[in-house]
């Protein structure tokens, strides 16, 4: 049951390449937002943790529009990046990826705010008045004991990026070998008469991976958090 | 290297006004809690931002507000104990002690092993600080502010949340530091002990106010600041340096050589010539217009009154004076009252050698 048929494998491919891409790509700023909604006060912090968390609670649908908006070649975003950068998102895997990030974006900066509010400040002021300057007192003790945090954001994330359909869908569409993912391909599947067995390979597949990155997220956090609170072998 | 500390800042309802130098040894900053000695470090430190005045370790200025100085926190090479270690617990106790030097650039390998034996927690340095005990903690924490080589160490109530045993196990480290370290310790406690045991001088902190300040034996020996000093029954008593002449080993004594002349007090485990601080507690003095004899108590100390106060509590404190070294006596008033009790009047005080506290008996090298 498990061979695959050409198309199925690129659709395999690109899911995780368009979720390994967003996850990666959505990680170094989903750290510098969390940290900045955890530790600082600045003016506008409501409204940005507003924005960050509007992808949880909009259909994705409607992201998926406003992007094609912003982000399309006529938008006013998309064309300046087009004209100036050549870069273009709509109807390219790169914008799959791009949805998939800003999809997962609230998933992952909510789990790394709340393990950077859970690292005790005292352990900070001490790492400063050690002469450590700020971002080194972030590099060496906020972001070592938020790790079993970050990487369960990085998990969450990388499961939305891979499961990911509405906004993807409305953005770049469903094109084999560009923009098509697994649950685009398993919706195209379903709705072609004799398509179940393909449907079927790649639910199976999709549970395959999602327990994959559950069980290493699992295994990664109890190494870290056994190494935090000091274990003794 | 000297400190000299200048400040005035509102926190809630307490108006902070500190001024006051210090030099090397320890200096005390000593009061009740909630009157502001742990703001006054967190400003020394940079933790806190003082609403105006002066913070100077010899001629490096770490805040001025006449001139818009104000040194981030991590350049000011303070080395901070707080009250609990604040150990890293994500690494071991060898990478907490060399976290500070890594970023001063003071890696130096000799001072390190220095540290390590001064503190005794060579032992230590593999583990990670989750199942040190509470003593062990604090000493790395000590040893992790020294190694960031620091120009002045600041001490929040480093012992309080430490039992006796433990306390016991630190002071002498912290003897040894004292004495050996060049730079000024700043030492916050509101524990008259650790006074008596560690601090070179003292300042006195009340509501936030620096109200006094002096030698550790001049404070503490002061009438008027009794009130501050005595926080409970059995708290007030002078300073009096010391060293050890002899050890009378069948009677289980050791000798010391005083300003009020020979005291008798229980063996002591050091060597002949070791420079001690006992403190002679108030309550613990007799006084006797009359040389006793077939007395059980071994120290008879031949002076005179310089001054008498009553205090809240109804009791007289005596001050006396012998060859110009104070000490305290805390009597009743019908006793005043009997002995006739003025300044200037002779007489004799008893203390029993078994009211010298071994446990507030400092060592000075």
């Amino acid at each position: 049951m498990l061979s695959f048929t050409p198309e199925e494998l690129v659709a395999i491919h690109l899911s995780l390449k368009i979720a390994l891409v967003a996850t990666a790509a959505s990680l170094p700023p989903g750290l510098l937002v969390a940290w900045a909604l955890a530790r600082r006060d600045f003016w506008g912090k409501t409204l940005l943790n507003g924005i960050v968390h509007l992808p949880l609670i909009l259909p994705p649908v409607v992201t998926g529009y406003l992007l094609l908006l912003l982000m399309g070649r006529k938008g006013p975003i998309g064309s300046i990046l087009d004209q100036y950068f050549g870069i273009v998102f709509a109807f390219r895997w790169t914008g799959a990826a791009l949805a998939a990030g800003i999809m997962g974006f609230p998933l992952l900066v909510r789990a790394i705010r709340l393990s950077i509010e859970l690292v005790d400040r005292r352990l900070e002021q001490a790492a400063v008045t050690l002469g450590a300057a700020p971002i080194w007192v972030f590099m060496t003790v906020t972001l070592p004991l938020a790790l079993p945090g970050i990487i369960a954001g990085t998990i969450l994330s990388f499961g939305k990026a891979l499961g990911e359909f509405g906004a993807t869908i409305t953005f770049v569409s469903n094109i084999p070998g560009e923009t098509q993912t697994i649950p685009t391909a398993i919706y195209t599947y379903t709705n072609v008469p004799g398509g179940e067995t393909a449907a079927m390979r790649l639910v199976v597949i999709s549970i395959i991976i999602s327990m994959a990155a559950l069980v290493l997220s699992e295994l990664l956090a109890r190494r870290v958090s056994a190494k935090v609170i000091g274990d003794e072998r | 290297m000297s400190v000299e500390i200048s400040l005035r800042h509102r926190i809630g309802a307490l108006d902070i006004a500190a001024d006051f130098t210090s030099a090397a040894g320890i200096t005390a900053l000593f009061g009740r809690s909630g009157s502001g000695k742990t703001t006054l470090v967190n400003m020394v430190a940079g933790l806190t931002r003082p609403d105006s005045g002066i913070i100077k370790i010899s001629d490096n200025i770490l805040f001025d507000s006449a001139r818009g100085i104000n040194l981030p926190p991590h350049k000011r090479r303070v080395g901070y104990v707080f009250q609990e270690a604040r150990l890293f617990p994500h690494l071991t106790v060898k990478q907490n002690l060399n976290y500070g030097a890594f970023f001063t650039k003071a890696r130096d390998m000799r001072h390190f092993s220095h540290i390590v034996s001064l503190l005794g927690i060579g032992h230590l340095l593999e583990r990670r600080p989750l199942h040190l005990s509470g003593g062990e903690r604090q000493r790395i924490a000590i040893g992790r502010a020294l190694l960031s080589d620091p120009d002045i160490l600041l001490m929040d109530e480093p012992l309080a949340s430490l039992d006796d045993d433990r306390k016991g196990e630190i002071l002498p480290y912290l003897e040894r530091l004292r004495d050996e370290a060049e730079m000024p310790i700043l030492y916050v406690t509101h524990a008259v002990p650790e006074i008596a045991r560690l601090a070179t001088s003292v300042v006195l902190i009340n509501d936030g106010k620096s109200i006094a300040s002096g030698s550790a034996a001049e404070i503490l020996g002061r009438l008027d600041l009794l009130p501050f000093t005595a926080q409970d029954e059995s708290g007030a008593g002078a300073l009096i340096d010391a060293s050890i002449s002899r050890h009378e080993v069948d009677d289980q004594l050791t000798i010391l050589a005083s300003p009020l002349g020979e005291l008798r007090i229980p063996a002591l485990g050091a060597a002949i010539g070791t420079h001690l601080r006992v403190q002679i507690k108030a309550r613990d003095v007799m006084l006797s217009l009359t040389r006793p004899t077939d007395i059980s108590a071994l120290n008879i100390v031949r002076c005179q009154v310089t001054e008498l106060r009553e205090d809240d509590g109804g009791m007289v404190n005596v001050s006396l004076e012998r060859d110009g070294t104070t000490f305290l006596a805390r009597i009743t008033p019908k006793s005043a009252r009997d002995l006739k009790l003025a300044p200037a009047k002779p007489l004799y005080a008893v203390i029993k050698s078994v009211a010298f506290d071994r446990r507030l008996i400092g060592t000075w090298n």
